[in-house]
């Protein structure tokens, strides 16, 4: 086992953030040898993830997911607009990221930019990949009108791993949109849209292959997923990955100061493929009970 | 590996466990339009009522009313055992955050040196100080005195405090920690538990004998084993179940609910239903025990 100490000697205490990670470098409990972690999981294990759709009623679709203490809610607002010019057949996804700055100080001001931005360019990376939603079907007439999904997530509480929360809130979020019927009526030339304002004719997306993002942090010499806060703390290189139903990777990046190996970043890969599909497959059947309790479920939303 | 569940689909009711508090009182709440009592913490005067200005408990001395926050950051007194994290080597000084409102000091004077020596400070020990403690480092340490801005004074004179090794922390509410006459705590199940009066419970596998001796200066560097990894991780989730359902934690709390959290894995434990389960098996054993 390595010494988590010694990493923290040689590294200089450069600002808060460095030195509070130095610090939780201290607990070694928090390395991850024996497939037994901190809090007892093995280092494949998630911890427990609740669910609920349809918590914004102004939105076209909307979820709240809470992972342990990581809160995230996902608003979905459907716009008509103007295909992009590279892909005038298609409609668009538009990701905002907002960091509330209730889940930590740091947040306050700007101070939670450089995050949002990060966790919104990994979820358009890993959209864009054709299959994972089918953006034709959101498109009205080409080269004129599509349908734009601003896509707009809200971090409430950080409590680690937030980009498979957030990526896990987002899918449950399109499998909760609705967006209006359109019918398109061609009047000598002059085309005119109608849009449907019965709340039941409308369509939905198909989300079973829209990827989740697996984030795999190396620990010691192990690799964990879902990474608590002081985990995070205590990982030098972390590996997303996009994983969509079947397995495939949608997208990937490395994050962290630290380097990889070849070798592990291939047994990653395989981890993350095998957690990936798991998750997807635990987050489709939760989604679809839900759909069968309908409505007489009853709200929870933020009453506990 | 994975659980995600839909939100109230298997939580069963919550059963009302605490009892009715009598004087409970939110921000703003009139306590009394009696103009005969003193205005303590916690309280304002206006239209010559006195309010509430936090949400807690009404306490009465006499002729000066208080009101005792439910919430709130820790605020030390002498005697109490705390953990705290060194974030400063200063002049014959460390600072120390102990989730206390104001940052603590502990002098270098009121600090054991390694080998247990008692002696003077000579200027030597001043220069050697980040080598006994340095930033980052957890340390255990008694109040020694308390300043009038509520600053603490801490002192490390017994061999039972000083730095700590190889454990896990956890951060629960200061006002869960019941007052006892010890709060260091070898369980039978093999871990030691330092509940500190500030919130801060420190868990750690025991040690034999003769390292407990030396202040901690001696650090045991070895990996733990995976049978203590797991007694420790457990005994985490325990307490952490304790404190999100309220309840007081102290020896026999932490040792009932480890006993009943035993017929689950221990990463199961903080399963919302299981966490529920295993608080209502330790209750009614609490409860009999108090009776």
């Amino acid at each position: 086992m390595v010494s988590m100490e010694h990493i923290a000697s040689v590294k200089p205490v450069a600002d808060n953030k460095e030195q509070q990670r130095v610090h939780w470098k201290g607990e070694r409990h928090s390395t991850a040898q024996d497939n037994c972690r901190e809090d007892g999981r093995g280092c494949e294990d998630y911890r427990h993830m609740t669910l609920e759709t349809g918590v914004v009623s102004n939105t076209s679709g909307s979820s709240r997911v809470r992972l342990a203490n990581t809160d995230i809610l996902v608003g979905i607002k459907a716009e008509l607009g103007t295909p992009a010019p590279d892909k005038d057949d298609k409609g668009r996804l538009e990701f905002f990221v907002d960091c509330s700055a209730n889940a930590t100080p740091e947040f306050e001001g700007r101070g939670g930019e450089e995050l949002a931005s990060e966790i919104s360019n990994m979820l358009i990376r890993v959209y864009d990949c054709p299959g994972c939603v089918d953006l034709q079907k959101l498109c009205i007439i080409p080269k004129q009108q599509c349908w734009i999904l601003y896509i707009d997530i809200l971090l409430l509480e950080c409590g680690g791993n937030l980009f498979d929360a957030a990526s896990v809130a987002v899918k449950a979020a399109l499998f909760d949109l609705k967006i209006p019927r359109v019918t398109v009526t061609q009047d000598e030339g002059h085309v005119e849209l109608e849009i449907s304002d019965d709340p039941y004719d409308v369509q939905t997306v198909d989300v079973k292959s829209s990827p989740c993002i697996v984030t795999l942090s190396k620990i010691g010499h192990c690799h964990v997923v879902d990474a608590s806060q002081k985990e995070e703390a205590c990982c030098l290189a972390r590996l997303m990955l996009g994983v969509a139903e079947h397995g495939t990777i949608t997208g990937m990046k490395k994050e962290g100061s630290g380097s990889l190996d070849p070798s592990s970043i291939d047994d990653m890969l395989d981890t993350g493929k095998r957690v990936g599909i798991a998750l997807n497959k635990s987050l489709l059947e939760s989604l679809e009970e839900e759909q069968r309790q309908g409505k007489k479920k009853g709200r929870t939303g933020f009453l506990r | 590996m994975v659980d995600i569940r839909v939100v109230g689909a298997r939580d069963r009711q919550k059963q009302e466990l605490t009892e009715e508090i009598s004087n409970l009182v939110c921000p703003g709440d009139v306590i009394t339009t009696d103009t005969g009592f003193m205005r303590g913490h916690g309280t304002y005067m206006e239209d010559e009522k006195l309010h509430a200005s936090v949400a807690g408990v009404v306490e009465r001395v006499n002729k000066l009313i208080c009101v005792k926050p439910l919430k709130t950051r820790y605020n030390g007194e002498v005697g109490d055992v705390v953990i705290g994290r060194i974030i400063e080597v200063g002049q014959k000084r460390w600072k120390v955050d102990t989730r206390s409102k104001l940052d603590s000091i502990l002098m270098l004077s009121s600090v054991n040196l390694p080998g247990g020596e008692l002696r003077r400070r000579s200027e030597e020990d001043e220069k050697m100080m980040r080598n006994y403690l340095k930033e980052g480092d957890l340390i255990s340490a008694e109040v020694q005195s308390v300043f009038s801005d509520g600053a603490l004074s801490l002192h490390t004179r017994s061999l039972k405090y000083g730095k700590l090794a190889q454990g896990t922390i956890i951060q629960v509410s200061p006002s869960l920690i019941k007052r006892r006459k010890t709060h260091f705590h070898t369980l039978p199940c093999g871990a030691t538990i330092i509940l500190g009066n500030n919130g801060s419970v420190w868990i750690s596998a025991t040690m034999n004998e003769e390292t407990e001796q030396t202040g901690g200066y001696e650090q045991d560097l070895e990996p733990v084993s995976k049978g203590d990894r797991e007694v420790i991780a457990r005994l985490r989730n325990c307490v952490i179940a304790l404190s999100e359902h309220q309840m007081m934690l102290y020896d026999t709390s932490v040792l009932y609910s480890y006993e009943e959290s035993l017929r689950f894995n221990v990463k199961d434990i903080l399963k919302p239903e299981i966490m529920t389960e295993i608080i209502e098996n330790t209750q009614p054993r609490l409860e009999s025990l108090g009776t």
